[in-house]
């Protein structure tokens, strides 16, 4: 098919697919970096234009990356969903656009077509909308997992405690995990990245996490962020509730982080074989992020948000728990300053939770990004009233184990309070009865004698 | 309605604060409503602020090579293809390699220099550098490079070399005039190694400033630096700054991978860092 459109007396002529998808997406530094954006801001819109007229159809005829060569994009193609396409079918991008945004669209009507949606047509339709309207349609996806309790739930807002420390030292991280749960944080789960992927390490680790989760019976999973290699060699002895694995796009991008479709299907083979989930069965975590193809030198002339998108297909096929996009954390030469980190997580939460995946956001920066913490206060809020599931908590915002700024303790506290948006139910039920946070949900100021601080400094 | 002033409202701290002990997290950081204190982002900003500044700053040149000349070094100033910071943090490429002018300063010196040593001042060299001799001892080629802190490289560079140079002297290596390269990223010394026809290049360059660290110089170690070589290929050494890595120490591990990669004629994941078991053997 020809993409062309004459603007003026210029003729805008996309070779295929996969450079319209690149020539039609806001301007965003990785792109630039990669020689594959607009030359000028006519050529973007009028890449816009044809792109709104290419028939979902096509996604399923014109791969972007050949089959051949990439079990990404045969993933795609040999598990599209033709029964869930059907309804949609005959829609081009532009009239997807305008159907997601229409009451028709609700949100059972968007998790039944999920499956038939392909990232490429997700990506497609975002890169058409506004930021206004990749939150009205993320806020109309609901996206329910569970494990030791329920995540994802319209009204309920969750965390993901964070608490690194720069030598894996156990006290440190067991300090800032009882800051955080004292201060309604953890029910996404308890993470930590830790400092070496050393096996006996990240057994320890997890042992000092179970050990606190049994005591105070508190509902929610742990997971330390090792890679998926040293989290199967350490089943079943350790106590892994979670496998965790960053992913992208690209088979060529997953070889760089030393993983394969198959290998992720063992791990979560190994994980579910442990019976561990008490409310479900939801044993993987992943992480993402735009521009880690384009890092690995494997994005195959696809620019950076439709490679993230392809990298929720790769998600969807092992039901995660959690998906977490670390928006911020890749640096300015792919996400530029406040403007684009934003603009970024919105498409991202957004075509995540279309894909029927549980976004939650990693609302981050690093120093040498163009972006302070009121750009994180916007994007916070405004995920918020995306229906964002989960963010982290880290001690004050600032990650001394990774070196970067995220969202603290007290900003999710913020935006519960000011959306007036509450804890998955299992974990604020115990937020309750530990005196942590009342009915209300408001945080309550615990006595000295609290038996979590004890546990803070055994 | 009252005239009553309405008290100003001190924060309740968290009864926890004992905690703080066991971490450097901003932990109990105690709470008005449910926002951090005022004090305690003012202290956060603060942090961002010297980060921040560190990422902008600006390589001591001036400073750097009179330091460098009075210890007996030539020293040449050379650009990157960024123009500027503005260039330099959206186009990692352009930092990676030299500018032309940059590439003309290496060629015009020829290669290979020779040792200037305190002995032999003799700065500049002509003759033998167009004789094109090879070399009678492994020649290393030295790199300041700002990236992302020059702050780091104009703190700590210094007080390091002191320590390494004279090392490397008793060692019998040879050291081509020192560079420094403004809006540099680490691989550009591939290229000004290749250049200076050297055996090894050493890096020594400002990291991403951290909110506690906005001063931390790393060091890269590459053996037969040549255009196009990727991390695997290197070794690194981090995290050096007050309340980080000591001078010494950084400088003795830096000395031990330069003796052990010219040993072995490798650098990078071929070459384990070892030292701290034969320490503890010998010492």
């Amino acid at each position: 098919m020809a993409y062309k459109a004459t603007i003026g007396n210029i003729v805008y002529a996309f070779p295929d697919l996969r450079t319209l998808l690149a020539r039609a997406t806001p301007y965003r530094s990785g792109d630039a970096l990669a020689g594959l954006t607009a030359a000028s801001y006519e050529e973007r819109i009028a890449a816009q234009i044809v792109l709104a007229d290419v028939p979902l159809k096509q996604f399923l005829q014109e791969a972007i990356i050949p089959y051949e060569t990439d079990e990404i994009t045969r993933l795609i193609i040999d598990e599209h969903a033709t029964d869930a396409f059907a309804p949609i079918s005959h829609f081009t991008v532009g009239q997807l656009r305008d159907w997601l945004l229409s009451d028709a669209a609700t949100t059972l009507q968007l998790q039944q077509v999920a499956t038939g949606l392909t990232p490429e047509m997700v990506a497609a339709v975002s890169k058409l909308m506004r930021n206004q309207d990749l939150i009205s349609v993320a806020r109309k996806c609901e996206v329910i997992t569970s494990f030791r309790n329920t995540l994802g739930l319209k009204g309920h807002f969750s965390v993901r405690l964070q608490p690194n420390h720069a030598t894996d030292d156990a006290r440190g991280i067991a300090a800032s995990m009882v800051d955080g749960l004292l201060y309604g944080s953890g029910d996404a789960v308890i993470g930590i990245n830790p400092a070496t992927d050393s096996p006996a390490v990240v057994v320890q680790l997890l042992q000092m996490i179970d050990d606190l989760r049994q005591q105070y019976a508190i509902p929610t999973q742990s997971c330390v962020l090792c890679h998926v290699t040293t989290a199967l060699s350490i089943m079943p002895q350790a106590p892994v509730d979670l496998v965790f694995q960053s992913i992208g796009g690209t088979e060529a991008t997953n070889s760089s982080f030393g993983v394969n479709l198959s290998m992720l299907a063992e791990a979560q083979a190994a994980a579910l074989s442990l019976q561990r989930g008490t409310v479900g069965h939801n044993v993987m975590y992943f992480e993402t992020g735009q521009g880690s193809s384009l890092s690995a030198n494997a994005h195959a002339g696809v620019d950076q948000q439709t490679c993230e998108v392809r990298a929720y297909a790769v998600a969807r096929k092992f039901a995660p728990l959690l998906v977490n996009t670390v928006v911020g954390f890749i640096g300015p030469e792919y996400l530029y300053d406040g403007k684009q980190i934003i603009r970024a997580a919105l498409e991202d939460h957004c075509c995540g939770k279309l894909l029927g995946l549980p976004m939650g956001v990693d609302v981050c920066y690093t120093n040498h990004a163009e972006a302070d913490q009121d750009d994180m206060d916007n994007l916070l809020t405004l995920l918020g009233v995306a229906g964002c599931s989960y963010i982290m908590g880290v001690p004050g915002a600032d990650d001394i184990m990774l070196n970067y700024q995220s969202t603290s303790f007290h900003d999710a506290l913020y935006l519960r309070q000011v959306l007036g948006l509450r804890p998955a139910p299992e974990f604020e039920q115990w937020l309750v009865r530990q005196g942590i946070m009342n009915e209300q949900g408001k945080l309550q100021q615990v006595p000295r004698e609290h038996p979590l601080i004890a546990a803070g400094s055994y | 309605m009252s005239d009553q002033p309405i008290q100003p409202f001190s924060h309740q701290p968290d009864p926890w604060v004992s905690l703080r002990a066991f971490t450097p997290a901003r932990i109990a950081l105690g709470r008005t409503g449910v926002a951090i204190p005022l004090q305690e982002v003012l202290q956060f900003r603060m942090a961002h602020a010297h980060a921040r500044d560190a990422v902008y700053s600006l390589l001591a040149t001036t400073t750097l090579a009179a330091r460098l000349t009075g210890l007996g070094y030539a020293v040449q100033d050379l650009h990157s293809r960024a123009a500027d910071r503005h260039e330099y943090l959206q186009r990692p490429d352009k930092g990676r390699r030299l500018n032309e002018a940059s590439v003309q300063i290496l060629r015009n010196a020829g290669a290979p220099p020779t040792t200037i040593s305190r002995t032999d001042q003799a700065v500049g060299n002509t003759e033998s550098s167009t004789n094109k001799q090879p070399p009678v001892s492994p020649l290393l080629s030295i790199v300041l490079a700002d990236g992302l802190s020059a702050t780091a490289v104009n703190h700590h560079a210094i007080p390091l070399l002191e320590i390494l140079l004279p090392q490397l002297q008793a060692g019998g290596f040879s050291v081509a005039p020192i560079n420094l390269v403004q809006q540099g990223r680490v691989a550009i010394g591939d290229e000004i190694g290749m250049l200076q026809e050297a055996s090894m290049v050493i890096v020594l360059i400002g990291e991403r400033p951290g909110l506690s660290s906005p001063d931390s110089l790393g060091i890269y170690l590459t053996y037969r630096p040549v255009l196009g070589l990727t991390d695997e290929a290197r070794n690194c050494i981090s995290n050096i700054r007050p309340g980080g890595l000591s001078y010494q120490a950084a400088a003795d591990k830096l000395y031990w991978f330069i003796r052990e990669s010219t040993r072995l004629q490798i650098s990078g994941v071929g070459l384990k860092d070892e030292e701290g078991l034969l320490d503890a053997s010998t010492r």
